[in-house]
């Protein structure tokens, strides 16, 4: 994957797939400590312990169309090759939780990429999902929380084109905010 | 700032249109190939594309941008699929940003299929 933002949006489909009413997103960026963390959390059907045994495996996957499931290994390899971790908690019926940490300063440190897109993707094609977004830096941190949204717009659904281009906007404006007017 | 109150008139705005919105049973859909195979050939930016294209040309309301998963052939990424009801689902491989114009203009307003750019074009 070109940008660690794929591969969230390739994990984050897991979530999806797993059922979840609510998938958490958070990116954790700090130079000072020269780290990046993300981590995708969700109240899917969740996994026994040998099932995520399983997923870290590339030739596992449960589909039937493909013999090889790409996903969590290439997300867990982006992590490892920088130094940093990778961790999935998953519990039975309560849901997953996947971390991985790079070392930012890594030379083989895959860029962020535009996480915005991926997540307005995954709220715009998933309309029935909460998604809350949380992205931090040195200098602040915002949420993006669609709960909030829904209950402003009732029986509105977050996929109506006006209520996207707020999204968009929002997510843009508030990224500049903390990345201090630059990105 | 963007604000919950210009959500409101978002939403009041959305109200109005809804039964246009909500009851169009003609509305096209476009499938875009969102596995782990689609997303690393470049999906992303083909599904930012369609939805500019169709924004664009005043079509959101009639044709709708989704995600689907992997339909097998991983090879053909990223793979398009264009539903338009009463008419047989076209399946379009190796899409790019570039290529979203055309096929917006020519399938999906002027109803021809852009063959060259369809997986038959390719296994034949």
């Amino acid at each position: 994957m070109r940008e660690l933002s794929l591969n969230v949006m390739d994990v984050a489909q897991n979530s999806v797939r797993a059922e979840a009413s609510l998938v958490t997103i958070t990116v954790t960026e700090s130079d000072k400590d020269d780290n990046l963390t993300i981590s995708i959390e969700d109240n899917g059907c969740g996994m026994t312990e040998e099932q995520v045994q399983q997923v870290i495996d590339p030739f596992f996957t449960t589909r039937t169309t493909r013999k090889v499931g790409l996903g969590v290994p290439l997300f867990k390899m982006s992590a490892e090759q920088t130094g940093g971790s990778f961790l999935i908690k998953s519990e039975v019926g309560r849901g997953t939780v996947t971390t991985a940490s790079y070392v930012k300063s890594h030379v083989d440190m895959t860029p962020l990429g535009d996480i915005n897109s991926t997540v307005e993707i995954l709220i715009r094609c998933n309309p029935d999902i909460d998604f809350v977004f949380v992205h931090g830096t040195d200098l602040g941190s915002f949420t993006l929380d669609t709960r909030e949204l829904r209950e402003v717009l009732g029986d509105v659904s977050l996929d109506t084109p006006d209520v996207l281009e707020w999204i968009h906007a929002f997510l843009e404006e508030q990224t500049q905010i903390i990345y201090g007017g630059v990105n | 700032m963007k604000s919950l109150a210009e959500l409101q008139a978002i939403r009041d705005k959305a109200r109005a249109n809804v039964a246009l919105r909500k009851e169009n049973p003609n509305a096209a859909r476009v499938l875009v190939g969102m596995a782990t195979c689609g997303i690393a050939a470049g999906a992303r930016p083909v599904l930012n594309a369609f939805v500019e294209e169709i924004a664009k040309r005043g079509l959101s309301d009639d044709i709708v941008v989704t995600q689907t998963g992997c339909i097998g052939i991983c090879q053909y990424e990223p793979v398009v699929e264009i539903e338009v009801p009463g008419e047989e689902k076209v399946t379009y491989v190796k899409m790019s940003p570039e290529r979203v114009a055309k096929v917006v203009n020519d399938h999906l307003v002027n109803k021809n299929v852009v063959t060259e750019f369809t997986i038959g074009a390719y296994t034949e």
